[in-house]
Order: structure tokens, then sequence, then C-alpha cells
């Protein structure tokens, strides 16, 4: 016991010492999930609080664009300039650089008259269905092809913001179309208008939308980027400790002190033990900043706070099991690699690419299914699952237990494969 | 009655090659030192001294024959407490400080926290280290460093000390002490193995040499008697009729 201690206290003093191991283990992932969060949140504002700027061209001089564009308004998504309605598509395109709008839309010179030529037609049909019209009256020439609302976007643009952004412009469309039947069918069968409360209350929705993330605790948290980038980021933090600790181990086998600990009566093992501790011991502390970050500074700088996950026992086991299957990689990385070039080579490229497999660097939903078999194999995939299990889903140990149980089984057999390369190497 | 002299360590039909291109390098070698012995080994660069003392202390495993320590197998894990091996690459960690490498080495040598500050003391003030026992090692002169090299090796008092080549690189000052100390350890009874290029060393410090060459001994016993045999006038003029003067690699 007192040579663990004293090996423990020796990596330990090693460590604090090597000043841009520290660096790397603790400000880097700082840095990356303060610049990472930051980003995602305004771009989390910018689809959910901000409006996003539009130009509008109406080309069209009758009252339906008009109302297109109240229609447009009362969305709350843009905040619209309307421009001059002499613009060509060539004018409006440049006129986006010069005024940094991300998104512009033409309103046709027909866009009235195609809705007023489809809801007359559709109250026509709908009437003579209901008997009420004389079938001779019927128009029967089909509808014209209307001309297309010209909706011209920054390249730059994600598709899922496209998405949103064309869902919306759709919707008011659909909001006029309807507007424009019910009054149709009011005029038609009434041979008067509709009076304004009428219309107020037929196009009024009485269904509203509530959004509710599916918790297992029931709680009502809002999963937000912190929520998300938190624990990502950590798990990337624990994993890049194989700068540090494969880097450590090979510096150790390459040095003269190496040669003098094979000449005494202790065990290899002892010291990968000891290296064992003491990273765990990293790695948990990399979570209490990372998440205290998250907690207590986030709101500071004008972040989401981070909401803890309400079995902080489940927290710390899941710590433990993402902290041993990082360093267990780790380990046997440095006991394979020749040198520290190696080590530390292709151990950073191989955890960006585990990163990037299992969900951190991109959501596990976009990636194309064909890579649902290599991102299981990722043990950073299965931390990530546990961590989203207790921080996003809400739930306790036993919900995330399923995805811990391959880490158990990740980290013995690396360290299985360990004692192999030991061995073979008649380092044990 | 006379004294009988134990053997320290026993090397008998050792067989040793590195991998199957390299030619043998050790075929049915034999040495025997005994205990309260310094005992030199030298020879040119590739003579196999290094090999040699690997094979001693256990870092490589013969292909055939075998090493024995006081009659203890060199595999034999208690046989690691029985000697103590003072690399000739600094073997210590530089970021920490004398008692810290002390500490930590006098562990995996099996002391107890008791032993190990008992035998800092001493190994700091015998070897001059008192002052500098807190500061990094990476901030020593070459000389300070090899100190605490030679500390290290001798901490759990061994009763084999191997020594490769521990003067190399430091001033007069230095290599007088260390070998004043190695000596004052040898009349405790700790038995001496020593590999220096340092030959006017080795007339002072070795009271048997063996002189090697291509993994074989080519003469071995006290120096006088050597030279006197050889009809030389010192271990220089011994060394270089014995492996001749070509360079080499």
């Amino acid at each position: 016991m007192f040579k663990l201690w004293t090996t423990i206290r020796k990596d330990t003093l090693l460590l604090l010492r090597d000043k841009v191991g520290l660096l790397l283990m603790f400000v880097m992932p700082i840095l990356l999930v303060l610049v990472i969060t930051t980003i995602q949140n305004s771009t989390f504002e910018l689809v959910n609080e901000n409006k996003i700027p539009l130009l509008v061209c109406n080309k069209d001089t009758a009252q339906t664009s008009t109302e297109f564009i109240d229609a447009l308004n009362q969305i709350g998504m843009f905040k619209m300039e309307l421009v001059s309605s002499d613009l060509s598509a060539n004018s409006l395109n440049t006129l986006m650089h010069d005024k940094d709008a991300l998104i512009a839309i033409i309103i046709p010179t027909t866009f009235s008259s195609s809705i007023q030529q489809k809801t007359t037609q559709v109250t026509t049909n709908a009437l003579q269905q209901f008997g009420l019209n004389d079938s001779t009256k019927v128009h029967k020439t089909p509808l014209e092809k209307s001309e297309s609302l010209l909706f011209f976007y920054n390249p730059v643009l994600q598709q899922s913001f496209l998405q949103s952004i064309n869902g919306a412009l759709t919707s008011a469309i659909q909001i006029i179309e309807g507007k424009k039947l019910v009054q149709q069918l009011y005029v038609t069968l009434n041979e008067k208008p509709m009076p304004q409360n009428l219309q107020m209350e037929i196009l009024q929705k009485n269904i509203s939308i509530e959004e509710i993330a599916a918790a297992k605790d029931g709680s009502k948290t809002i999963p937000n980027a912190t929520q998300h980038n938190v624990p990502a980021w950590t798990i990337f933090a624990m994993f890049f400790i194989v700068i540090s600790l494969g880097g450590s181990i090979v510096q150790e086998k390459r040095s003269g002190s190496f040669v003098r600990l094979k000449t005494l009566p202790t065990n290899y093992l002892v010291a990968l033990f000891s290296k064992q501790i003491t990273y765990l011991a990293v790695t948990l502390s990399q979570v209490v900043v990372i998440f205290s970050l998250g907690i207590w500074i986030f709101p500071f700088i004008g972040l989401p706070a981070l909401n803890m996950p309400s079995d902080l026992l489940g927290l710390f086991i899941v710590s433990v099991l993402c902290g041993g299957a990082a360093i267990s990689y780790a380990i046997c990385i440095g006991t394979f690699a020749q040198t520290q070039e190696q080590a530390n080579g292709f151990g950073a490229v191989s955890i960006v690419i585990l990163a990037a497999v299992s969900g951190i660097l991109v959501p596990s939903f976009a990636m194309p299914q064909s890579f649902a078999v290599v991102m299981k194999m990722s043990p950073l995939y299965w931390c990530l699952e546990s961590y989203y299990g207790l921080f996003l889903e809400r739930g306790n140990f036993w919900d995330v237990l399923e995805t811990t149980l391959p880490l158990v089984g990740f980290i013995i057999i690396i360290q299985g494969i360990t004692i192999i390369g030991l061995k073979k190497k008649n380092l044990i | 009655m006379a004294e009988i002299i134990k053997p320290a360590i026993h090397i008998s039909n050792l067989s040793f090659q590195y991998n199957e291109n390299s030619g043998v390098y050790f075929n049915d070698f034999n040495l025997t030192i005994f205990e309260g012995e310094r005992f030199g080994l030298f020879g040119p660069n590739g003579a196999g001294k290094s090999t040699l003392m690997s094979l001693m202390t256990g870092l490589i495993k013969p292909q055939t024959g075998s090493v024995d320590l006081f009659n203890q197998h060199i595999t034999n894990k208690q046989s690691r407490t029985l000697f103590g091996y003072v690399p000739q690459d600094f073997s210590l960690y530089e970021e920490l400080s004398p008692i810290e490498n002390l500490t930590f080495f006098g562990a995996w040598a099996g002391l107890s926290k008791k032993e190990i500050q008992v035998r800092i003391h001493e190994l700091l003030e015998i070897l001059g280290l008192m002052d500098v026992k807190n500061k990094a090692v990476k901030t020593f002169s070459g000389g300070m460093k090899r100190r605490v090299n030679l500390a290290i090796g001798v901490i759990h008092k061994p009763k084999i000390l191997f020594l490769d080549e521990p003067t190399v690189g430091v001033d007069i000052q230095t290599r007088h002490a260390i070998i004043e100390y190695l000596k004052q350890l040898n009349e405790a009874g700790m038995t001496l193995v020593y590999t220096s290029h340092q030959l006017t060393e080795a007339e002072d410090l070795c009271n048997r040499i063996a002189l090697m060459d291509h993994g074989k001994i080519l003469t071995c016993g006290e120096i006088a008697t050597l030279l006197q045999t050889h009809n030389e006038e010192n271990l220089e003029s011994l060394f270089l009729h014995l492996t001749g003067k070509e360079y080499r690699n």
C-alpha cells in the first residue's frame, strides 16, 4: 500500500509540475465548452428569440399581398424591411449583400389574383357539392399556373434553418388562402361582406402547441445549448487526457527511470494502477470544474445555467465510468506507442474521430444510417448517451444502466489488451 | 581458519543474442564475482559490457544459462532486493527533488517509510545534497545529478551495486567524491561491479578486472597480475594490446 501511495504521490507531483499538460487538461476544455456553447446558444436565440431580417419586394399592387405581409409579421419570426417594388432579382441579390440580409422574398405581380382565382374556384366547387349552386354556372376553366413567390437566401444558411423559414412562408400563404376562402364563401352565401369579428373567430386558432421535453423525472426543464454541450465537451476533455497520460507512459518507458524501475522488486502494474487512480482524480476534477462553470459562471455571461440531474450518485458513477474508459484508452495507447509523437498524434486524431462518430461534434440523429454500427463502437457515444440520459431525459442511474454496460465492457477489453501488450513487451 | 569467500554473482553457460541476424553475442559465457570485490568490466564500444550488465540485473533474459546473485536466480523477484543499479543515463525524475525521488525509489525498493527517512538523511549528508534536497533535479549540474543518481541506487543498502559509467561527465572533485564514497560502501561489505572507459579511475577503484570484447572475456584477474603477465606498464596499454587500435562503432 505504501508503494502505491508513494507512486500516486509521485504521479501527482509530476502532473502538477507539468503546466502545459494542466493547461491542456483544464483550460482547453473550458475554452471549448465556452466557445461552442456560446455559438450554439446564439444560433438557438437567432432562431427562437431574435427576429430574422427579411427584405420584402412586393410587385403585387393588390390588397392580398399586403395582407400576406401582415400575416408574415404576425408570425413574429421576421424583422421585415420593404424595398422598392421595381427591383429585379439581380438587384435584390446585390441589396441583400449590401444590407447583410440573410433572406429576401419577391412577391409576384399575380400573387393576389392567383389566390383570388383559387378561392373563387374552390368556393364554387364546394357550393356545387352542397347543391347550393347551379352546375351550369360552375367555372370550368382549370387553375392557371401561378407565378412563384421567390425566396432568396444566403448560401451560408443551414438546411434546417432554411426549412423553418420556408415553413413560416408557407404557413403565411395558407393563412391568407384560408382567410380568402372563408370570406368568399360568406359573400357567396350571404351576399354581403363577412363581419370582422366573425372572420376573427373563424380564423383564430383554438388549439395551441405546448412544447414539453420528455423528461423521465417529470420535470419541465427545457434542454438548451448548455445542457447539450457541457456534458458532451466534458467527455471530450476526459478522453483528451490521452495526450498527457499516453505521453507520460511513453516518456517513462523511454527514460532512464524506467530501466531502474524494472530492476526493483515491484511490479510495473503498481505504476499503471497509480496512474489510473491519479488520472481518474484528474477526470473527476475536470467534471467538477466544467460542470461548476456551467452552473455558476454561464449565467453571468448570458448563457443558460446547467441544470444538474436529480440523481447525483448516478452522475458520479457515470462520470467514474467515463473517466475509467478514457484512462484505459490512454494507457493502452501509451503501452503500444513507441514514441511520444506516436502517442500524441494517434491519440489526438483517434479521439477527434471517435468524438465525431459518437455524436459530440455532429448530433447522432443527423448521422447516416450506415454509421449506426460505427457510432456504437465509440466509447464516447456510450458516455454521451449515459450523460444525456441523466441531463436531458432527467433519468436516474437505473435508467442509464443499459448505456453504461458497454462502457464497463470497453474498460475490461482495453485493460485486457494493455496487460497482454505489457506481457509481450516483458514489462510485467 | 581462512575466511570462505562466497560468490556474489555467478554466471554459468550463458548464451544470448538480441536477434537472429545479430550473430551470437554471448556463447557459453561464464564469470564469477566474489562477495566484497570491486570488480571492473572494461572493453571497447560493442564489447558487450552494457549487455552483460543488463543480463546481470535481469533487464534482459538469457536464451540459455543462468545468472545467480548470492545463489538466487535473477528471475526470482527476491533477488532484486539484493542489488542496486546506477545506470549511465540519469535514472530519475528531473521534475522531482532529491527527497521526492529517493522516497519514491526507496518505496519501490521495498523500504518502509521510516527506513526511507533515515536513509534519505544519511545519503543527502554524505553526498553533499542537503542544501538542495527540495529543489527540482532538473535545475542541478551534471555532477549533482550523478550524485542523486548514485543515492537512488544505494538507498536500500544493496549487497551488490552495479555501476555503469557512474562518473561520466563530472568534474574532478565530484569524481573523487564518488570514488571515495564507493570505496566506503565496499569497505562496509558491498560488492561493486563497475564499467567505465576511465582506465585510470579503474586502477584506483577496482581490485579485479575483466577485459572483454565481442562478448568474450579476453583476460580477467587482479590488475597488477595482469600487467605483469602481459608485460604492460598500465591498463591503457594492456587494453590496446588486447583489443587493437582500430575504431569501434
